[in-house]
């Protein structure tokens, strides 16, 4: 590039005119992703495909993404004042995670260039939504651990297993897996990743319900499944070096630079009743022991995005480690689980109830309440950050393991493994 | 800190930090736990020299920073005082400095000059929360002609019965008020009070009848409501800078010893129920880190955040510096809560710091009315 870069503060101005001109204010399913039905879901995601086409033919699709895949080539730095720009107003939600993170940031970082060519332009079009096949079953933590086979048969793979946790794969087009592909190597060794179409037959997806009735989740059941060559990413049994760096753009979540996502305070709308909303509706406002709580609700809202600020700041400056991410994870899980708390306590009774002619769901401070567990669970349990923050941040003594140096076929699986 | 510093900066914070290193090192201390005042006459003036008391004031009072930007280069300095465990009043000083530095008269210019100089220290008696409950607050103030006449009593306070100039809040009939007032004026009785701390002074002061001119008097008559409001922030952001220094020296104490100590021939840096909580404490400290910094910056740029942001500082490290602190006292074992190990003079720091100029619970209520305030507006 010869010309020199746009400076963020042209930028910004520039971003917030277009946005000013061209997007509407935020919807309600934009925040939550929570539709009423699948009616509404699928009119959202319609409108959110719409959305990115529209950013795109505005010239701000992709921020950093390469010029060649057509991006803008700009930094992070730009991305968060388009970000920040960008709050209040309707934006595409249901792309942000995980089409373009970790799908399109892994894709950048490893694919080939015809598989760069085929789908990063595409997504930035908002032509292709993409999800991450993951987690199985019998997993849980330990995300190495995949059963999920592929077997080389001539020009392509056959694939066989099941996935989970993948939000939204039922209206989804394309996933990216990780899958075992050696069962004599050990367990970190014998894993390759490619890409597949969802929407194609030996690809069945039933969804998940959650205690709260919402059924974003869903799993995947793969039957001889053929992927061609061509869609493997990396190198055959090399999947793990880029299953790291997948997580590791997993954790960023929405901080990611390749996100587009409205941050900062401009305006704090939300579909949830605030706890001062919640308080005053029990009658609590004035209760000086209410007022602390309501108070180490804000005190916590403030801490964790200051956290999660310092620890981007220090990862792109290198006076952190990137693994530092893993504190930013444990903290947002233990203080989302204490703010769910608090808006219980400060419910009282009326958190048990709705009236469904008159309320929406969340005024049952309950039913949040019975989920609250899901930010310590989702995404990396609080448990294994606690082990990466102890190991690769503090450098304190691993963890022994049953798996290490073995071959994964001889990896003990227990009775529900089979 | 992660803040960007400036060479400036790195220079003031490395200057004291070796200064402090040398003077008050933890040996020296322990030998001033009995010592009236805690720390040696020229320790205070020359740490003077080296800027300790003029970053809040204006330049055009003699005062200025490195960075412009005072109260965040002072919060520097301040976590180099937490990480030693350094004596001296350095909050209440700075605090008294900045609020006379608003104020004209002969006494606050000589009283300002003094405290610049670490010639005269100078204390706040604010008492309890009189912030968000004037009338509370345990000091009357009330006008007789052209004198003040101040009653009541308060404490704790911060190097009472050291101090020369005592920067005294209290109710008036219309508000608050505050007033400068000598500390050897007739009617001012001192009494000194064991501390928590062994490396800090308290005292407990009395006004009886006290009379000064109003020229004494630091802001208008019954204004001072913002000004108390203004010097509680920019104390909570030193208070918990000092703190994170403290947490961050109790933590790496204590990761140095979960590697040295064996247990059932392992290191007990090996046990995953430990080394979990050494995660959660990293998680607390870098998070006190982190609210920390963004309240001295929303301080120094008076951003629309700034109340909001330092009380959650003020309530987050308050309670989770002293959690820390006690955890690894827990993983000290019983040589944690001896006199002969360094860890309680980080303890006594978290501690007290929690409580001064308002605990978490105090914190949480006034951020809990500044949410209220937003809402209602909106």
């Amino acid at each position: 590039m010869s010309e020199t870069m746009e400076s963020v503060e042209d930028f910004r101005l520039r971003a917030r005119a277009w946005i000013d001109d061209n997007l509407g204010p935020i919807q309600r399913f934009d925040l939550t992703q929570d539709c009423k039905d699948d009616e509404e879901e699928l009119v959202a995601v319609a409108r959110d495909r719409a959305l990115q086409r529209k950013i795109f033919d505005g010239g701000f699709a992709g921020i950093v993404m390469p010029r060649e895949y057509g991006g803008l080539g700009l930094t992070a730095e730009h991305n968060r004042a388009f970000n920040e720009e960008l709050a209040g107003h309707e934006y595409p939600s249901r792309l942000a995670v995980p089409t373009f993170n970790p799908c399109a940031s892994v894709l950048l970082e490893y694919g080939t260039a015809e598989q760069k060519a085929a789908h990063l332009p595409a997504i930035l079009k908002g032509e292709e939504v993409w999800v991450q096949l993951l987690s199985e079953p019998g997993g849980g933590s330990d995300v190495a651990g995949i059963t999920t086979s592929a077997v080389r048969d001539g020009e392509d793979w056959v694939l066989n297993g099941s996935k989970i946790w993948t939000s939204r794969a039922w209206w989804a087009d394309w996933g990216i897996i990780l899958a075992r592909t050696n069962w004599d190597a050990p367990k970190h060794k014998g894993m390759t990743v490619f890409i597949l179409p969802l929407q194609q037959p030996g690809v069945e997806i039933q969804r998940i319900i959650r205690l709260n009735g919402e059924s974003e989740a869903c799993q995947e059941f793969f039957t001889d499944v053929r992927i061609p060559d061509a869609d493997r990413v990396g190198e055959v049994d090399d999947g793990w070096t880029i299953g790291s760096r997948w997580m590791y753009h997993e954790r960023l979540g929405h901080n990611s630079p390749f996100v587009t996502h409205p941050v900062g305070s401009k305006k704090a709308e939300s579909s949830e009743p605030t706890v001062v909303a919640i308080a005053r509706k029990s009658g609590r406002i004035d209760d000086p022991a209410a007022r602390e709580l309501i108070g180490e609700h804000r005190e916590l809202a403030l801490v964790t995005q200051q956290l999660q600020r310092r620890i981007a700041q220090g990862m792109t400056s290198g006076k952190g480690n990137t693994d530092l991410s893993s504190v930013d994870r444990l903290f947002r899980g233990v203080s989302s689980v204490r703010r769910s708390t608090i808006a219980f306590e400060l419910a009282g009774a009326s958190a048990s109830v709705w009236d469904e002619e008159e309320e929406s769901a969340t005024d049952a401070v309950g039913m949040n309440f019975l989920m609250r567990q899901v930010a310590c669970i989702g995404g990396g349990t609080t448990e294994i950050s606690r082990n990466v923050v102890a190991e690769r941040v503090l450098g304190m003594p691993r963890e022994p393991s049953g798996d290490r140096g073995v071959a994964f076929r001889d990896v003990p699986r227990g009775p529900s493994r089979s | 800190m992660w803040h960007e510093t400036s060479s400036d900066q790195e220079l003031l914070i490395t200057t004291t930090g070796r200064y402090l290193a040398d003077r008050v090192p933890l040996s020296v201390q322990r030998k001033f736990q009995d010592d009236p005042v805690g720390f040696s006459p020229s320790y205070w003036t020359e740490g003077a020299e080296l800027g300790w008391m003029m970053m809040l004031v204006d330049e055009d009072r003699g005062g200025g920073s490195v960075s412009g930007r005072g109260l965040v280069d002072l919060a520097m300095l301040a976590y180099e005082f937490g990480r030693r465990a350094a004596p001296g009043p350095l909050v209440d000083c700075n605090i008294v400095a900045s609020a006379l530095c608003k104020s004209d008269g002969a006494l606050q210019e000589t009283a300002l000059a003094e405290i610049m100089a670490g010639e005269a220290i100078a204390s706040s008696c604010l008492g309890s929360t009189p912030w968000h409950k004037p009338g509370e607050a345990t000091i009357s103030i009330r006008r007789d002609g052209d004198e003040v006449v101040i009653d009541g009593q308060v404490r704790p306070v911060e190097s009472g019965k050291q101090a020369k100039y005592l920067l005294v809040t209290g109710k008036s009939e219309g508000g608050m008020t505050q007033v400068v007032v000598p500390s050897d004026a007739s009617g001012v009785g001192v009494k000194g009070l064991k501390s928590i701390d062994v490396t800090r002074r308290f005292a407990s002061v009395t006004f009886d009848g006290v009379r000064v001119p109003v020229d004494a008097l630091v802001g208008t008559f019954d204004d001072a409501h913002e000004a108390v409001a203004h010097q509680i922030r920019q104390a909570s952001v030193l208070l918990c800078s000092e703190s994170v220094g403290a947490m961050e020296a109790a933590f790496a104490m204590t990761m140095d010893w979960a590697f040295d100590r064996y247990t059932f021939g392992r290191a007990i840096a090996s046990y995953q129920a430990l080394k979990h909580r050494f995660a959660d404490m990293k998680s607390w400290l870098e998070a006190s880190h982190a609210i920390t910094d963004a309240a001295a910056d929303a301080m120094a740029d008076d951003t629309d955040l700034a109340a909001e942001t330092v009380c959650a500082a003020k309530a987050y490290v308050g309670e989770n510096g002293v959690e820390l602190a006690q955890d690894c006292v827990q993983i000290h074992g019983g040589i944690g809560v001896t006199y002969e190990h360094d860890l309680h003079f980080f303890l006594r720091r978290v501690t007290l710091d929690r409580l001064l100029y308002g605990t978490p619970a105090e914190h949480r209520r006034w951020l809990a009315a500044l949410q209220i305030d937003k809402e209602q507006a909106a």
